[in-house]
């Protein structure tokens, strides 16, 4: 048996000794993958190739030895797991001692080398032997780019395996490596290299004596001067190289010494590319400095920045790096504080650039000063009034002359004024609450005053200023205490008829109550203050408007219109969810015998002519006021128990019903619905919800209240849909039902988009309603296939009601849930592009817009069709249609090129129509959608 | 390849350090625009709108940010349905000028209706061949035969793609 598998091992050796001539003498290639492919099936040994190349390796002239030893090298690269451990030991000491050989062998050498970096079996110790061999025997920077490579992949290899024993080398190790890679200059190399030095540093080799020299051998890149050669195929980008090397510059503080003169230098330079480079490494550099390394060359940091004087924001930018580097320091060492000696100087230079005309300065200045402020014990008091008086200017800035004044929000110098003043009125409320609030309450007077003569849009859009600037800096309870009876105040001043107040006006104020309510959720104390504070003043001026009296003051009216109310209930709504259920439950206690009861006790001023009876008198004004009840009832904790909760549930199904003021019978309906939501399961609200059915259903039998009765439908359905009640199949489907009648049919429809969206006044998340996050998804799998059928079982005149319907189920829906039911669906989707009615027509074109982008393989079956309809609806008389065809044809982009290029030459054509349409706002759509059809199977696109 | 400490450019670019400049904002929406009965006519904001997006041959900047285009260079006539732009090269001797002002003129030739007339050329005195470009750019024949040329029509489809 022996003998024959002796035998069997010497025939194919016959084979490898040709293979190896052929390679070695004959200059071939193919052999060497074969060898190793042989190596690796197990037909030979590394052992037998060792011994057939046996005389090459040891041949007198170097190109022979060279090719012998490149051979086994490749067959080592691809079969060293298969190596024992002796081998290994053999194949070692072999390749180190030919380190020693002719300068053509080497790259063969280290390729070897490579290949048993690389080994599993590589006894401890080796690892070691190998480093220093070559950190002794090869000048590496004289190689080829190529082997200079193989040279740090052997490095990086043992790093990542005998990470223990390279450290045992101590800094021998490091000091090798300096020696390697000094002078390199190919940035494919230097990426490595960068790569391994950043290891060194991180993984703490030891460094020893080297910090400079390895800190010198890398910073000398500093900054990358780099530009990829053009078609370069290696894809290295200057980035890369920067990034690369700040990671190794800003690793460790032990290079502070170096690093900061050499950046403070390059602060200096001439090229910006150099100056941000450096500044950014700075910044890198904050995450692992301490105040100890920084602290000595700041001085001369800041005299280098102070000397810049063209690149006023890359100054500032700077500074504001600093300054969040020293709000670092400040937790580290609290009796040293470097940066006081510079403080007037960064202060004067703040204020300058808070006055310079340049909005970019304007802004990193406002930066600036909130980072400067959040510096403890750094400003002054004096500092600080100048900061406030600046902001208080800053809160008035003007918008840039082409946009309009009274849209409030787009100066962004302004927001970001208003947002320091919020940051830093937290952190000192009383240098604000002396400087800035009663300047601004004095602003706020004299406006009223100067408002008896007339109202003159720049003093309204002054006031409004006012306003924000004030819900702005209340971000500490004390300074809520000032700016909330200001703002009260102002109300009142309005409703005795000091001013002439429109109703924007009065929703300006309201906006405010509702921002400063919001900044007192965080704290309990504040936001029981707000509420007790501003809930019996607002309810008792809408009380006072309520009242029948022969003058009504102007503000009077104002006060009962929808859109104040809607203002005054989301000031109440976020005035209560945040307050804890005792304090609700006082609150509670009042406010409903306020609206059952006429209870007026805790009302401020309540001399009032006749009693509020919202619910039994026959005054509208009284009535419209459930609104405010709804704000407050329907954003109180869930466990917070409701007084005569029978009484008031029994009020509002009737005034839901009652057919004189449909503002107020939906309040009623929506409060019903919101208190239905939060109830527990059981028979209480089982009672309520029979309520709700039987009246309902003798309302919608034909009638006066008709339309009412189908609003409280609605409203309880979605009540009841939001918490995955089992009555809400119920009601949905007598809903759907609706969507025949003729009377009835067009508000059903519209009655889906409203079950589907996001109520921002009751039934809210935040007024802890109970809304299951999957209710659309349920809504739609439970019942879309119902609207389909009855779709196609409509008679034509109600069937628009269906599509309308659908669509704004499938509008509101996750694209995910919608995607695998398109194929199903988009035909009917399709005719109801053709439906006359303009609101089905926008809904299905906002459905089918993001279709086109998500599904374009499903959508490309429809081409032909799509891009008929759509240029069609480019024509409609609504410009809100014609935009959203626009729109779609844009979209209609995504699709595969191929399926589009036939219709390209009919699209250009007939989007040329729509660039000259009157309205500026569709031309824009139609450039942007031509546009892109031209660049379809365009070269270049 | 790097050179350690030292300044290697690539030449490549003929100016290297453009000056950049802030880009306006979003045309803010009015009522006016909103309201279905109102006609909106076509101002020179909105042909600047048009053009100052167009992406630089050779900077990854547009040419709103180069300063090339300027919303004061832009005279336009929606009655008269007249159009002039006027452009302003980074540099006097810039040979991507005509392939700039090509960009300009074909974004319009797809945006604007065909009624316009329109003309496109650099502002007098920024450019050391003025008249030569603006002759070219103004003989229709030409520039329908440069979007011939596959190479052209590559660059400025670049030009105007939007910036991803």
């Amino acid at each position: 048996m022996a003998a024959a598998a002796a035998l069997e091992a010497v025939a194919p050796t016959g084979a490898l000794w040709g293979l190896v001539h052929d390679f070695v003498m004959g200059q071939q290639e193919g052999p060497a993958d074969q060898v190793a492919a042989d190596v690796k099936s197990g037909s030979y040994t590394v052992l037998q190739v060792v011994e057939a190349l046996g005389s090459s390796l040891e041949s007198p002239e170097p190109r022979t030895r060279a090719r012998g030893i490149q051979l086994l090298s490749q067959v080592l690269l691809q079969c060293q797991s298969l190596l024992l451990e002796k081998e290994v030991v053999h194949l070692i000491l072999f390749y180190e001692n030919r380190l020693k050989d002719h300068h053509l062998v080497i790259p063969s050498v280290l390729q070897g080398l490579r290949a048993l970096s690389l080994c599993v079996a590589l006894p401890p110790g080796l690892a070691v032997s190998v480093l220093k061999a070559i950190f002794q025997e090869v000048h590496v920077q004289s190689l080829p780019q190529m082997d200079r490579h193989t040279v740090y992949s052997i490095i990086t290899n043992f790093m990542q395996t005998r990470e223990e024993e390279l450290k045992g080398l101590g800094a021998d190790f490091t000091f090798g490596f300096i020696q390697v890679m000094d002078g390199e200059k190919d940035p494919r190399n230097l990426l490595v290299a960068f790569r391994i030095v950043h290891d060194l540093i991180s993984r703490d080799y030891s460094l020893g004596p080297f910090v400079e020299e390895l800190f010198e051998v890398t910073s000398c890149y500093f900054p990358i001067d780099f530009t990829p050669p053009p078609n370069d195929p290696h894809g290295i980008q200057r980035e890369d190289l920067i990034l690369s090397l700040r990671a190794v510059l800003a690793s460790t503080p032990r290079f502070a010494e170096f690093l900061l003169p050499l950046l403070i230098e390059k602060v200096d330079s001439e090229i910006l590319s150099a100056k941000l480079d450096s500044l950014q490494t700075l910044n890198a550099c904050c995450a692992v400095y301490g105040q100890k390394e920084l602290k000595d060359f700041l001085p001369s940091l800041w005299a280098s920045i102070r000397r810049e004087s063209n690149q006023r924001r890359t100054i500032l930018e700077m500074i504001l790096g600093f300054l969040k580097l020293h709000q670092k320091w400040s937790y580290e060492d609290k009796d040293e504080r470097p940066l006081n000696g510079f403080k007037d100087q960064l202060c004067s230079l703040v204020f300058m650039a808070l006055t310079d005309p340049s909005t970019q300065l304007q802004l990193v200045g406002i930066r600036t000063l909130a980072v400067l402020g959040a510096q403890p014990d750094l400003l002054s008091s004096g500092d600080l009034e100048l900061a406030v008086g600046h902001l208080y200017r800053l809160s008035f800035l003007e918008e840039d002359s082409q946009s309009c004044c009274c849209s409030s929000a787009l100066c962004p110098g302004r927001v970001a004024a208003l947002e320091a003043s919020g940051a830093l009125a937290a952190l000192y409320p009383v240098a604000f609450s002396s400087h800035l609030v009663p300047k601004l309450a004095e602003e706020l007077c004299r406006g009223e005053l100067d408002l008896t003569r007339g109202d003159e849009p720049t003093k309204c859009s002054r006031r409004l200023r006012c306003l924000q600037a004030l819900s702005a800096a209340s971000t500490h309870p004390s300074i809520v205490k000032e700016t909330l009876p200001v703002l009260l105040q102002h109300l009142c001043q309005m409703n005795k008829g000091n001013m002439v107040a429109g109703t924007s006006e009065v929703i300006a104020v309201c906006q405010s109550l509702q921002q400063v309510a919001e900044k007192c959720q965080r704290d309990p104390e504040s936001c029981w203050y707000f509420h007790q504070t501003a809930l019996p003043c607002l309810l008792a001026l809408a009380v006072q408007a309520s009242m029948p009296e022969k003058e009504h003051s102007v503000l009077r009216k104002v006060l009962l219109e929808d859109e104040v109310l809607a203002a005054m209930v989301s000031v109440i709504g976020t005035a209560t969810t945040h307050l804890s259920p005792d304090l609700a439950a006082q609150s509670v206690a009042r406010i409903v015998p306020l609206f059952l009861d006429g209870n007026i006790s805790f009302l401020p001023e309540n001399s009032f002519p006749c009693r509020f009876q919202p619910f039994q008198d026959g005054s509208s004004g009284q009535r419209r006021l459930v609104a405010l009840l709804m704000g407050f009832v329907c954003s109180l904790p869930r466990n917070v128990e409701i007084p005569q909760l029978n009484q008031l549930m029994r009020e509002l199904v009737e005034l839901s019903c009652c057919p004189s003021c449909p503002s107020s019978s939906t309040a009623a309906a929506k409060c019903f619905a919101g208190l239905l939501n939060k109830l527990p399961a059981g028979q209480q609200l089982d009672e309520f919800l029979q309520l709700a059915v039987d009246r309902v259903e003798a309302g919608l039998s034909p009638g006066p209240c008709r339309s009412q009765a189908f609003t409280l439908l609605l409203w309880v359905t979605k009540a009841l849909v939001l918490r995955y009640h089992p009555l809400s199949s119920c009601l949905t489907d007598r809903l759907m039902g609706l969507l025949s009648d003729p009377e009835l049919g067009p508000a059903a429809a519209d009655g889906f988009s409203l079950l589907m969206s996001d109520c921002t006044d009751v039934l809210t998340r935040a007024g802890h309603a109970e809304v299951r996050i999957m209710f659309r998804q349920r809504f739609f799998t439970d019942n879309v296939p119902a609207l389909v059928q009855g779709f196609h079982a409509a008679s034509r005149d109600v069937k628009p009601n269906y599509l309308k319907g659908l669509s704004h189920v499938l509008n509101r829906l996750p694209q995910p849930v919608l995607l695998p039911e398109l194929p199903t669906l988009l035909s009917l989707l399709l005719e109801a592009l053709s439906c006359s009615d303009c609101v089905v027509q926008l809904s299905t074109l906002s459905c089918l817009q993001p279709l086109l982008l998500e599904a374009p393989q499903v959508m490309s079956l429809h081409v032909d069709t799509l891009v008929t309809k759509f240029l069609n609806l480019s024509s409609s008389p609504s410009m809100a249609v014609r935009i959203a065809a626009l729109q779609c044809m844009h979209a209609l982009t995504r699709l595969p090129t191929p399926v589009l290029l036939p219709y390209k030459p009919q699209v250009i054509r007939a989007l040329a129509k729509p660039l000259d349409d009157k309205k500026r706002l569709v031309r824009k759509e139609a450039v942007s959608a031509r546009g892109e059809w031209f660049l379809l199977g365009s070269p270049g696109s | 390849m790097v050179g350690g400490g030292g300044g290697v450019g690539s030449g490549l670019l003929e100016n290297a350090n453009p000056l950049i400049y802030e880009r306006s904002g979003e045309r803010p929406v009015t009522a006016g625009e909103e309201d279905e009965q109102v006609p909106d006519s076509i101002d020179a904001r909105e042909i600047f709108d048009l053009i100052r997006s167009i992406n630089d041959p050779e900077h990854p900047l547009t040419l709103e940010e180069l300063n090339v285009v300027e919303q004061v260079r832009v005279q336009v006539s929606d009655p008269e349905s007249t159009v002039a732009v006027a452009f302003t090269p980074t540099i006097p001797h810039c040979s991507m000028a005509t392939l700039i002002g090509l960009s300009i003129k074909v974004k319009l030739l797809r945006s604007l209706p065909q009624r316009f007339k329109m003309d496109v050329h650099i502002t007098p005195g920024t450019h050391a061949s003025e008249h030569a470009v603006n002759k070219q750019l103004a003989d229709k024949e030409r520039v329908a035969a440069a979007l011939e040329n596959t190479h052209l029509l590559e660059v400025v489809n670049q030009c105007l793609s939007a910036r991803s």
